[in-house]
């Protein structure tokens, strides 16, 4: 029986939505309905413990616009970019290589969910004896973080494949490159692109506790620096900036998603 | 045990064989990885001191406690946004994003709310699983087939009922991968959050050998909570595979 | 004597979306069954037979018309003594055999030793009674039907309503469990409707069979089979099934083609 990755929050979240998307109008809606629960939640907190949204966007700009932020923000995209390129490929490869031959996939199985559950946290002074303080080291991170949600999915994925596709090939001659491509791919990338939404959002998550950790730049740095000096509406500024551009990209991946489960099950 | 059971113990232990001679013969540098068999000495003589129980002790606390807190909140949560649909297709696009940042930047928040105490850090370890939780019961009530609340109006069960003999039996092992991924989300919250911040439990204490270069004690640390961790996970495992074998096929 | 009337009963779903028409799924439908009567009713697919079955059981209330069961009113809520087995298979898997068929007892506050009195003799008269201790998912598709009737049973329904509920099994084991059915009509004495897509099935095991156009799915014919009550399976081959079948069908064609039109 296999663990199902749709049981991991991110991508259960958006099985249950695959259906069909809301209007727009409530999209909206919630937007409007949590800047108000802020705004109320900064009047009651105090202004120094919850900074009201318009201080934080104000901040924001300030920040953007200062003249190191490009530099951190280049720093960060550097490291989460390369993270997210080893992460998805090698998630991609080790997954399509577990998932394809039964034993190693039972085999893998219970090991990459006991190295998910596990707080990779603990993991963080090793990689930083390892790697070193530096970049290096940040990757490191992010693509420890994201590189399992895609091999358990892209796993599962082949797995998944149902049979009766394969028997198909076999009776329409085709060869092993030719199912792979035309078969195999297609049919198992929707859930592929599922474990890619998750992943990129973990190797996010990673690459930036790396910055708070390992570096001396970036947005994470600049995090953990106002952290230590209590900037509360850096905190703010910074969190807000990252969940905006988290929601930009989980959303276009969401599209993505969709699309291509909409062409794999037409219902 | 399987076939694929001796296997996988087979590359464990084939690794860390393979770790013991790389350290042993200094292609990795002792400043980086200590041997394994090291790493065990530095368990056992951690286990043996009274701080480190005490500190094991104290996370554990924590944990519990956030545990059970997203347990029935994000029941909750989750029983909740299944009668509104609406709201849980907005909240969609959200959900993947708020696992992107790193909530334990919120600690100063929180430290400012709850006093410089645990509580930030059961915030902490709150805010990582009760979503898991929400959305695995959420996913569990959804996928109750109808006819089972067809046939339960049929035999004219009261809502209580309904709701004790049949939706809650329906859904529960839904609901059981959420608690797995509770588990698993309270320790990561938690720890991480006494990585960063704070001044007591496992996670600070791993952070202060680090800082001290001592990485007999760091490392031994590291290993017992695998071992906890790891210990944990194998009971709710076989208790899943003690459920599944009932229901055989979801 | 009247055990079951249904008077001008129609069902319209309102739409959730603004501007889209309402959809009228079922009716007028008027019918009247007699005590201790097998009913089957047949149609295309979409014709509103299931919406049928869940405004007869209270699952549903009439937009329009009456329900009368025992001479009372059902009214979107469930009245004591009708028992319903589903087309999908709703035995709970979580629970054995023996509590699946006890749950319903049970969840009422009968007794314990009265549980065993009508469970077991159920199960055994289902042919359920050496896998009292299985769970359902050891058990065949068809023996999981068998659990939902055997369930529905021991309450003693004196209605039962049945929604295809052999839709999953094969033809032979089908015409072996319209054979139990017909055992189990004559034990019980029970009244039953029986929603089918086979008219063979209907042909086969009613006293009476109501066609039903394509949605809004009224009745347009009500044939008497005129059947003796110890029948069975075997009258397949009496000359009378296959004018059966053939009546019906040339009543159903059209609706079919009718239906398909509107499906797709």
């Amino acid at each position: 029986m296999s663990v199902s990755p749709d049981a991991d929050p991110a991508a259960a979240a958006e099985r249950i939505e695959r259906r069909d998307h809301g209007p727009l109008l409530d999209t909206m809606l919630l937007i409007v309905g949590l800047i108000v629960l802020w705004q109320a939640g900064s009047m009651l907190l105090g202004r120094d413990a919850l900074p009201s949204p318009a201080a934080t966007v104000e901040k924001l700009a300030a920040i953007m616009g200062d003249q190191d932020f490009p530099a951190h923000a280049w720093e960060t995209a550097r490291a989460f970019v390369t993270a997210l390129v080893i992460a998805l490929c090698s998630g991609l490869a080790i997954g399509l290589a577990l998932g394809s031959n039964r034993l190693s996939g039972e085999v893998a199985e219970p090991l990459l969910v006991g190295l998910y559950a596990i707080p990779k946290i603990t993991l963080y002074p090793v990689i930083l004896l390892l790697f070193g303080l530096g970049i290096s080291a940040k990757i490191a991170f992010g693509v420890i973080h994201g590189v399992i949600p895609v091999i358990v999915f892209t796993m599962n994925a082949v797995r998944n494949i149902r049979s009766v596709y394969f028997r198909a090939a076999r009776t329409m001659r085709l060869s092993l490159m030719q199912t792979a491509f035309t078969i195999v791919v297609p049919a198992a990338m929707p859930e592929i692109i599922s474990g890619f939404r998750v992943g990129f959002a973990l190797t996010l998550l990673g690459t930036l506790i790396g910055e708070m950790f390992a570096s001396q730049r970036g947005i994470g740095y600049m995090l953990v620096r106002a952290m230590e000096t209590n900037d509360t509406l850096t905190v703010m500024a910074l969190a807000f900036l990252l969940v905006v551009l988290a929601t930009a990209a989980s959303t276009a991946l969401l599209a993505l998603d969709r699309r291509l489960h909409k062409r794999a099950m037409p219902s | 045990m399987t076939r694929a059971g001796w296997i996988r113990l087979a590359l464990i232990a084939g690794a860390l064989a393979l770790l013991e001679a790389a350290c042993r013969f200094g292609f990795i540098s002792r400043d980086s990885v200590i041997p394994p068999t090291v790493m065990v000495q530095g368990a056992w003589q951690a286990l043996r001191s009274n701080e480190t129980r005490g500190d094991l002790l104290l996370t554990l606390q924590t944990v519990g406690v956030a545990l059970v807190l997203s347990l029935a909140a994000g029941a909750a949560v989750g029983a909740l946004l299944h009668q509104a649909p609406r709201l849980r297709r907005v909240l969609d696009p959200l959900l993947a994003s708020y696992y992107a940042v790193p909530t334990f930047v919120f600690y100063p928040l929180f430290i400012v709310l709850f006093g410089l105490n645990r509580w930030p850090l059961v915030a902490i370890g709150f805010l990582f699983a009760v979503v898991a939780v929400a959305i695995n019961t959420l996913d569990g009530l959804s996928r109750i087939p109808r006819a089972y609340l067809r046939t339960a109006a049929v035999m004219r069960l009261s809502p209580p009922q309904m709701l004790l003999h049949v939706i809650l039996p329906a859904a529960a092992p839904w609901f059981f991968t959420g608690v797995k991924f509770a588990v698993a989300y309270s320790f990561i919250g938690v720890i991480a959050g006494e990585f960063v911040v704070s001044g007591a439990g496992v996670g600070h204490a791993i952070a202060f050998a680090y800082n001290s270069f001592d990485n007999r004690m760091m490392y031994g640390l590291i290993v017992l909570l695998f071992v906890l961790v790891g210990g944990i996970n194998t009971v709710l495992w076989s208790w899943e595979r003690r459920l599944y074998v009932r229901l055989a096929g979801r | 004597m009247v055990h079951l009337r249904l008077d001008g009963v129609t069902r319209v779903y309102p739409s959730a979306v603004q501007g889209r028409a309402p959809l009228h799924a079922l009716g007028p439908i008027s019918l009247t069954l007699k005590r201790g009567e097998f009913f089957s009713v047949v149609g295309p697919s979409g014709c509103g037979k299931s919406t049928l079955l869940d405004v007869v059981a209270g699952l549903a209330a009439p937009s329009d018309g009456s329900v009368t069961f025992e001479g009372k009113q059902i009214d979107g809520t469930v009245p004591d003594g009708v028992g319903v087995v589903f087309q999908e298979d709703a035995s709970f898997p979580w629970l054995s055999v023996y509590d699946n068929a006890a749950f319903a007892l049970r969840r009422a506050g009968v007794p314990e030793h009265e549980v065993r009195e009508r469970v077991d003799p159920t199960l055994a008269f289902m042919g359920l009674r050496s896998f009292a201790g299985a769970y359902p998912a050891q058990l065949s598709g068809g023996m999981r039907q068998r659990l939902c009737i055997a369930r529905t049973l021991v309450t003693r329904p004196r209605l039962l309503l049945l929604d295809e509920p052999f839709g999953a099994l094969d033809q032979q084991t089908r015409l072996l469990m319209g054979d139990e059915l017909l055992n189990l009509w004559r034990e019980t004495g029970a009244t039953i409707l029986l929603i089918t897509h086979s008219l063979d099935e209907a042909a086969l095991l009613s006293d009476r069979i109501g066609v039903m156009s394509a949605r809004p799915g009224l009745f347009i014919d009500v044939v008497e089979t005129g059947w003796p009550r110890d029948r069975d399976s075997r009258i397949v081959s009496d000359a009378g099934f296959g004018q059966l079948t053939g009546r019906l069908w040339a009543s159903l064609r059209d609706q079919s083609i009718k239906a398909l039109a509107m499906a797709s």
